[in-house]
């Protein structure tokens, strides 16, 4: 057994002579140059815009101060107020939204619940319905003059309209109920892979079903109800489409709404937006830290990567009265908003549905979307910033979800952080941040359709990144040492082996970053100028401008693009999924 | 043909790289992994590592893989340095041209079985890649060789377990390499097909003239398979042989311990003559005639008798035999099927007695015991 012909003979002596040549060869290698890039990359993107907002807040033109933030929170800014506004509603939205979400995951996974696909149809309401239609549809509802809550249901039985969304309190029903599908489907997944034994052992040593929630289940999902909790309160507080729309009636700031607000008034005081975007980012990264401290010393794994099939606990007598709150929940989450902007789409003025108001139904408002200057401008910018940042992030982060997972490379921790830091920077504040290096940076980028692809692969790289490193996890790292030993190189590994295996998670992060970046807003705003405008901006400018029906009309319309865009996802995610059971 | 000199590797943090399977070598946080292996395989033989779990076994041969970077000895196969700690030498994986078949076999899931096997040959540059036609044939030629020509044009994972199991083999062997290590290539089959696939393996090696390192925890795997053994533990060679010298006379309690069973019975060494031993045990003076795995001892040093269960002679009637005979009490019975476990009390000692599934003791019964000299081993006390 000596067939050693097509193998080039390699004499132990002459090895020190290849060193020097072998040595650049190898720093010029496919893998140093397209990690090296892909590393530049995800740096540039999470740490410069930080940089400049950091200096520019800080340094003010006479060196380094803090009159910036004098002028912010200073005198009678009320600052005080806002801030407070802004955690009642961000922790009362993140609150509301872990609860609605947790107890409904424990019913769907754990339960003989009715109705378990209704649920499932009302996760997929935040990637459908943008967080500013969703908001649009509950002044709809919820406004004290107009709200067919008031006018249809309450006023008729009390002779007064109690419901306000124009409140802390109705901002924090609005968000909640946008966030919870978010939840539910964070802790179905907690739940699922959550081993029932531990429980049923409860069982066995006696304890009742409401010991064991207490005493097992609950402490077992912490990590993963803190987590979720994180999330939801990042997610609220740089939400910008709700105290947009809802809070600023009454006056009510945020901190996103006021960053909006200074830079909408003149002279445009950029040092004290600034300011603010700096406070907003301190309290998001406090939550981060928060939740470390609170997951300190909990290394156990009880939540495995494992799917278990647990034995539904009966709900007994309960069962139909639980039933009738999940349709309940369906119809308030789901029929009622999507509902009312279809109805709201029909009229000319808007009013609470009667045979004057059927009668005047038409379909005038599509009409004047179709003749709207710039909707087929907004169309096409949002579908090319979709598919450029989709495309973009996906690429990126397969290269940087494999050094991660992969490899030991050193600082390869660091650049996990990297990639996940933008989930805590608020939408608006890296529209600051980015408005900030470009007006400086001489480069053609402010004001260009450019600037808002680097806004959007910096916000979806902390998802893309999840997506990659799930799909990456997942693969055997036999696969990929097997390509390895058979004489595969690096680059032919990675796309021969590593990115057909990863392909259907990498295409599922694809889509999902091209539907939420038809939804972006809150950067957005801040960075769009004439003739880059998007669908959102469109949206959000029929509301500055007083035209509900019309933005009723556009938002059904941007409703059903998103349903095709999730529906064919879908497809796309059943036929990847079969072929190969390892990375589905 | 490979020499695997004074192998070393160490994790800085324990157990980072090595989390090779879940139950497996991730419970022991040591520092070295391997600790000085040196072996070498010989040209056509199937040579075993065989350990358990955390033996170091398994980064043993992902060093001659290239898949670990050892930290300190020297590889080398015929006339090729794979690896030298002094001289900094460290060809990667992808240029060894070995073949290999994995643990989970590592079939490409999104290939069809001809495109798994010429996957090796597909992606050779230009120059001394075969000619389509070429490739063709050979990935035929391996595919009729192990039985899955009629698979050739199916989703490789529309395949049985053993069918992936011989996808595996010919895919590691299309390129036709010097050296073929394979990782625990049976452990993930149920147990009837290992035992069948344990012949058809050591069938292709003999026929294709195959040079194989093969990596097992099982212990009669490694005995029916292997031309020789090494038996590894705590990162460290502790026996090399083959088969017959590994069980017969094994060189360490470790070795005694894990292939197979034995009753060990610790004495002294009273006299030495020749190939014959005496030794004083707590229950009378035991003569030794097989010998010792290691080196043989002096009068007056402290050893260790290994008596396997099998080698045990039981009977109610006393034996005409003077040497090496116990009496006793049976304890307890198992029947095992094709055998019969007796565990009998000696003094302060249980020894377990298999003997043929015909004889059968009541507990409670006195006994006598005898083993022939040449099948007591003695191995070094501790």
């Amino acid at each position: 057994m000596t067939v050693t012909t097509d193998l080039p003979a390699k004499p132990a002596a002459p090895v020190p002579a290849l060193e020097g040549p072998s040595r650049l060869r190898r720093l010029l290698s496919p893998r140093i140059l397209v990690v090296g890039a892909a590393v530049a990359v995800v740096g540039f993107l999470a740490v410069v815009p930080l940089g400049y907002l950091l200096h520019d807040t800080f340094v003010g033109d006479h060196g380094l101060s803090l009159n910036a933030f004098r002028r912010a929170y200073g005198g009678n800014t009320q600052a005080g107020r806002m801030m407070l506004d802004s955690l009642e509603f961000a922790v009362g939205a993140a609150a509301f939204a872990l609860v609605v979400g947790s107890v409904l995951a424990y019913l769907q996974v754990r339960t003989d619940l009715p109705f378990k696909g209704l649920l499932f149809a009302a996760s997929l309401v935040p990637l459908i319905v943008p967080g500013i239609l969703y908001a649009a549809a509950w002044i709809f509802l919820g406004d004290p003059s107009i709200g067919l809550v008031n006018t249809l249901v309450l006023h008729p039985l009390l002779g007064t309209s109690p419901v306000d969304v124009y409140t802390v309190w109705g901002m924090i029903w609005v968000q909640g109920l946008h966030l919870a599908p978010v939840a539910f489907l964070l802790m179905v997944a907690a739940f699922r892979g959550m081993d029932p034994s531990l429980e049923e052992s409860a069982a066995m040593s006696g304890a009742a079903r409401r010991t064991i929630l207490r005493r097992i289940t609950v402490p077992l999902m912490r990590p993963a109800l803190i987590s979720a909790a994180l999330l939801m309160f990042v997610q609220s507080l740089e939400s910008f489409e709700v105290p947009g729309l809802l809070g600023l009636q009454n006056n009510i700031y945020v901190f996103t709404s006021r960053i909006y607000f200074v830079l909408r008034s003149y002279p445009i005081d950029y040092g004290s937006a600034g300011a603010y975007a700096v406070g907003l980012l301190a309290i998001a990264v406090a939550g981060v830290l928060l939740s470390t401290w609170l997951q300190r010393g909990r290394s156990f794994q009880t939540v495995t990567g494992k799917a278990f099939r647990p034995q539904p606990v009966a709900l007994g007598r309960a069962r139909p009265w639980v039933g009738a709150a999940v349709l309940l929940y369906f119809l308030v989450t789901v029929v009622l908003p999507v509902a009312v902007l279809v109805y709201a789409s029909l009229l000319k003025t808007y009013s609470t549905p009667s045979a004057k108001a059927l009668r005047g139904m038409s379909l005038h408002n599509y009409a004047t979307v179709l003749h709207l200057p710039l909707a087929a401008t907004a169309l096409k910018n949002s579908l090319v910033l979709g598919v450029g940042a989709a495309t973009v992030v996906m690429a990126l982060t397969a290269v940087v979800s494999w050094v991660v997972v992969r490899t030991q490379a050193p600082g390869r921790r660091l650049l996990d952080l990297l990639a996940f830091t933008p989930i805590v920077i608020p939408g608006l504040v890296l529209g600051l941040a980015l408005a900030f290096v470009y007006l400086r940076v001489p480069l053609p980028i402010y004001g260009t359709l450019f600037i808002l692809l680097i806004s959007y692969c910096t916000r979806y790289l902390p998802y893309g990144m999840r997506y990659a490193s799930a799909a990456m996890t997942q693969m055997s790292k036999e696969l990929e040492e097997s390509a390895i030993v058979f004489g595969a190189s690096w680059w032919q590994t990675f796309r021969r082996v590593l990115v057909p295996l990863a392909s259907s998670g990498l295409i599922a992060g694809w889509i999902y970053i091209l539907v939420v970046s038809f939804r972006e807003l809150s950067s957005t705003i801040l960075l769009y100028s004439p003739g880059t405008e998007v669908l959102s901006v469109l949206i959000w400018e029929q509301f500055e401008n007083g035209q509900l029906t019309t933005l009723a009309a556009l938002g059904v319309c941007m409703v059903l693009i998103l349903v095709v865009l999730v529906l064919f996802a879908q497809r796309l995610g059943a036929r990847t999924g079969i072929e190969s059971d390892t990375a589905n | 043909m490979l020499i695997v000199d004074n192998l070393v590797k160490s994790y800085g943090t324990a157990a980072r790289g090595r989390r090779r399977r879940g139950a497996g070598d991730g419970g022991a946080a040591r520092v070295h992994a391997v600790g000085g292996a040196s072996f070498d395989v010989r040209d056509g033989e199937l040579f075993t590592l065989l350990g358990p779990s955390g033996c170091g076994k398994t980064t043993t041969l992902r060093s001659v893989a290239g898949l670990e970077h050892p930290d300190g000895g020297r590889i080398t196969l015929s006339d090729r340095v794979l690896f030298d700690a002094t001289r900094r030498v460290n060809v990667p994986a992808n240029r060894r041209a070995l073949g290999m078949v994995f643990q989970s076999y590592a079939i490409w899931p999104h290939m069809t079985v001809a495109r798994n096997v010429s996957f090796p040959l597909d992606i050779l540059p230009h120059g001394r890649r075969p000619g389509r036609r070429e490739i063709d044939e050979r990935v035929a030629r391996l595919l009729e060789v192990t039985e899955l020509a009629a698979y050739a044009s199916r989703p490789a994972t529309k395949l049985s377990g053993g069918q992936q199991q011989r996808l595996a083999l010919a895919r590691a062997l299309v390129i036709q390499p010097e050296l073929l290590l394979l990782d625990e290539p049976l452990s993930n089959l149920d147990a009837k097909l290992r035992e069948s696939m344990r012949f058809e393996l050591k069938r292709l090696q003999r026929e294709l003239g195959l040079t194989a390192v093969y990596v097992t925890h099982d212990q009669s795997e490694a005995l029916v398979m292997s031309s020789r053994i090494a038996v590894m533990n705590g990162g460290g060679i502790e026996q090399i042989g083959s088969p017959r010298e590994i069980y017969t006379r094994p060189a360490t309690k470790f070795v005694a311990e894990f292939i197979g069973t034995s009753n060990f019975v610790a004495g002294v060494v009273r006299t030495v003559d020749g190939a014959e031993v005496c030794v004083d045990t707590p229950d009378g003076r035991v003569v030794c005639r097989a010998g010792m795995g290691g080196t043989a001892p002096g009068a007056g040093s402290g050893v260790l008798l290994s008596i396997r269960p099998e080698a045990v002679e039981i009977g109610t009637a006393p034996p005409a035999e003077a040497v090496n005979r116990w009496s006793g009490e049976v304890l307890t019975r198992a029947y095992l099927g094709d055998a019969v476990d007796h565990v009998v009390r000696v003094g302060e000692r249980e020894m377990r007695i298999r003997s043929n599934p015909t004889r059968s003791i009541e507990p409670g019964t006195a006994v006598h015991l005898t083993v022939d000299p040449a099948k007591v081993t003695l191995v070094p006390a501790g």
